[in-house]
C-alpha cells in the first residue's frame, strides 16, 4: 500500500512536470529569440544558447523604423494604452461599487428583476451589439477618439457589478443598521463602511478592468483611427505587418514588451488574481 | 428607514447601471434586430428590406463556411480544454507539494494578451524555422505547415486555446478545494476506489462549475476573432480560418453591409442562446448542487 502511494506522488509529480515544461516552453522560447542576432534565429538545428545576448533588440523593437517618414514609436502606443487603462479602471471601480451597493444592500422596486437580467446580459455575444454601437458612437462624432472605449465602462458592467454584489452581501447588515440608527445616510454608510471592508473585491475589479483593456483588440480596432493613437495591442499587430515576419527577433522582443506589464501587475497581485478568478465559478 | 426613502436610494445608487444597460445594451440590441431587416451602410440612411438580408446569408456560400469553421473549431477545442482544465486541476488538489508553483506556471498563459499570443505562436508554429516542427524533426516526424496548411491551421488554433486553459483551471481548482473532505472520507470508509471517489464524490460536487465553465466555454468558442485575425488575415489559407466573427466584422466594417452583419449578429445571438438552453437542459440531470 505504502509503496503504491510512493510511485503514484512519483507519477502525480512527472505528469505535472512535463505539462510545466510544456506551457513554459513559450516563454522560454520568446525570451531566447528577442536577445538572439537576428542569424541565429533561423538555424537548423535551432540555437539554443545565443552566441551573443543582443539586449538592444528590446530598443530597436521600441525604435524600429524610426528613420522613416510617419515613424510612430512605441513609447506612444504604451502612453495610449496606459491612459486609457486608467480612465476604464477609474470608472469601472467606482461606477459598479455604487451600482452593486444598490443591489446588495437596499430594496427598491424591481430590483431583482433587473439584477436577474443583468446576469442574462452576460450571454449576448459582442458581434451583436457591434454595428449599433458603432451607429451611436458615429452619432455622437466620438469615431477615432478614445470615448467609445472609456465612457461605458463609468456606467457599470454586469459582470463586476455581479462580482461585488456577492462582496458586499457577506458585510453584516447589522453595520448598516446600527449606522442608520445613528443618522447615517446612504452614501455615507456606502463610503465610510462598505467600501473600505471590500478593498479586496474592488482590488480584482480593477485587476480585471486592466487586464481587460490592455489585451482589447477589437474595440481600438474598430473606434481608433490615427496611427498615433493607437494602442499598444493594435500596435504590435501594425508593427508585425509593417516589419513583416523576418526579423523574428525584434517582433519577439516587442511582444515581450507587451506582455511584460501584464506579468508585473500579476507578480504584485498572484492572491487577488486567483481569489477573483476563483469566485468567477461561484454562483 | 422608511421604504420610500430606500427606494429612492436604491435607484439613485443603481442610476449609472440602469443607464447603462439601457444605452449600451438593450438599445444596441434592438436596434440591431431592426438594422437586420434594413439595407444600412453607415453613409446612407436604413432603408427597410424585410427577411432579404436573412435570406441571402441562406444562400451566401461563404457564411455557411464561417458557420461550419466556427462550430468545428468549438467543438474540438472546448472539450479539449475541459478535460484538460479538469485533469490539471485534480493532479493539482492531489495534496501534491509546490502546488503555487504548478498553478502559477500553469496560469501565466491565459494572461497573455491575444495579440502577443498570436505572434508568439505565429513563431512556434513557423512551418519552415518554427520550434515546433524543428522539435518534431527530432523525433522524426515532419511537422506540417501549421500556418499555410488549411489541414492543420485549426489545430493550430485549438493548440493555443489549450495553453491558455489556466483560467479554467483556476475556476475547477478553487471548487474542488471546497469538496467536502468528511465525503471523500467516509466514502474511503466504505471502501471507494480513488476512481470511484472521483466518479462519485468529486466530479458530482463540482458540476455545477463544470456547467458553468462549459456555458462561458460555448459563449466565448463561439466568437473567437483576434487570434485568428491577427494569425490568419482574411481566414487564410483557403478559408479554413474564416470564422463567423471575422466574416461579420469584414462584413460591417470593409463592405459596409452594416444591416448584413446585423443579421448575422442575431443569428449568433440565438444560437448561442439555443447551445446554452440545449447545454444547460442536458447537463441539469447531472449537475448537483450540494452546497459547493
Amino acid at each position: 500500500m505504502k509503496s503504491k502511494k510512493k510511485w503514484l506522488t512519483i507519477l502525480t509529480h512527472g505528469v505535472l512536470i512535463s505539462f510545466s515544461c510544456l506551457f513554459i516552453f513559450p516563454f522560454l522560447w520568446l525570451l531566447d529569440t528577442a536577445i538572439k542576432p537576428i542569424g541565429e534565429t533561423m538555424k537548423e538545428p535551432p540555437v539554443w544558447i545565443p552566441s551573443k545576448f543582443e539586449f538592444h533588440n528590446f530598443w530597436d523593437a521600441i525604435t524600429y523604423g524610426s528613420d522613416k517618414v510617419g515613424y510612430i514609436p512605441f513609447f506612444v502606443y504604451a502612453q495610449n494604452s496606459l491612459m486609457l487603462c486608467t480612465l476604464v479602471v477609474v470608472g469601472r471601480v467606482i461606477s459598479n461599487s455604487v451600482v452593486a451597493y444598490a443591489f446588495a444592500r437596499l430594496r427598491w422596486w424591481g430590483r431583482d428583476f433587473v439584477f436577474a437580467l443583468t446576469l442574462a446580459t452576460m450571454m449576448v455575444p459582442f458581434p451583436v451589439l457591434m454595428v449599433p454601437t458603432f451607429t451611436i458612437f458615429r452619432h455622437l462624432d466620438w469615431i477615432g477618439t478614445y470615448r467609445p472605449l472609456w465612457v461605458p465602462a463609468w456606467f457599470g458592467s454586469a459582470f463586476s457589478i455581479f462580482l461585488l454584489r456577492q462582496f458586499f452581501r457577506t458585510i453584516p447588515f447589522e453595520l448598516s443598521e446600527a449606522a442608520r440608527i445613528d443618522g447615517a445616510g446612504e452614501w455615507l454608510i456606502f463610503k465610510s463602511i462598505i467600501l473600505p471592508l471590500c478593498k479586496p473585491a474592488l482590488s480584482v475589479v480593477a485587476l480585471f478592468a486592466f487586464m481587460g483593456t490592455w489585451n482589447d483588440f477589437l474595440g481600438p480596432l474598430i473606434y481608433l483611427l490615427r496611427q498615433d493613437t493607437f494602442t499598444l495591442a493594435i500596435g504590435l499587430e501594425f508593427y508585425h505587418s509593417k516589419a513583416g515576419g523576418t526579423q523574428w527577433n525584434l517582433l519577439m522582443a516587442a511582444t515581450a514588451i507587451v506582455i511584460m506589464p501584464v506579468m508585473i501587475v500579476f507578480f504584485f497581485c498572484q492572491k487577488q488574481f486567483i481569489k477573483g478568478i476563483a469566485i468567477t465559478g461561484i454562483k | 428607514m422608511n421604504k420610500r426613502k430606500e427606494s429612492i436610494a436604491g435607484l439613485l445608487f443603481a442610476s449609472p447601471w440602469l443607464f447603462g444597460i439601457s444605452a449600451f445594451l438593450f438599445y444596441p440590441l434592438l436596434m440591431s434586430l431592426y438594422l437586420s431587416f434594413c439595407d444600412y451602410s453607415v453613409l446612407r440612411p436604413a432603408v427597410w428590406i424585410g427577411t432579404d438580408n436573412y435570406r441571402e446569408l441562406f444562400h451566401d456560400e461563404v457564411f455557411w463556411i464561417t458557420v461550419k469553421n466556427t462550430l468545428l473549431y468549438a467543438v474540438v477545442s472546448l472539450p479539449m480544454s475541459m478535460i484538460l482544465g479538469i485533469g490539471l486541476a485534480m493532479l493539482l488538489n492531489s495534496k501534491v507539494k509546490g502546488l503555487t508553483v504548478y498553478r502559477t506556471i500553469f496560469f501565466i498563459p491565459s494572461l497573455v494578451p491575444v495579440v502577443s499570443l498570436a505572434m508568439l505562436w505565429l513563431w512556434l508554429l513557423n512551418g519552415e524555422h518554427g520550434i515546433i516542427n524543428l522539435g518534431l524533426g527530432k523525433i522524426g516526424i515532419n511537422g506540417p505547415n501549421w500556418l499555410s496548411n488549411p489541414a492543420w491551421s485549426k489545430p493550430a488554433l485549438i493548440l493555443m486555446s489549450l495553453w491558455g486553459v489556466g483560467n479554467a483551471m483556476l475556476i475547477y481548482l478553487a471548487s474542488l478545494q471546497d469538496v467536502p473532505v468528511s465525503l471523500l472520507e467516509a466514502s474511503e470508509l466504505d471502501g471507494a476506489s480513488s476512481w470511484q471517489k472521483t466518479r462519485n464524490v468529486t466530479l458530482p460536487m463540482i458540476s455545477p462549475v463544470i456547467q458553468f465553465n462549459m456555458v462561458m466555454g460555448i459563449i466565448g468558442s463561439l466568437q473567437v476573432f483576434t487570434e485568428a485575425f491577427v494569425m490568419f488575415p482574411g481566414g487564410v489559407p483557403a478559408r479554413s480560418t474564416y470564422f463567423y466573427s471575422m466574416y461579420l466584422y469584414d462584413n460591417a466594417f470593409n463592405y459596409s453591409r452594416m444591416g448584413y452583419a446585423s443579421a448575422m449578429g442575431w443569428i449568433l445571438f440565438i444560437v448561442i442562446m439555443i447551445l446554452t438552453g440545449i447545454a444547460l437542459k442536458l447537463s441539469n440531470r447531472h449537475v448537483h448542487y450540494g452546497g459547493v
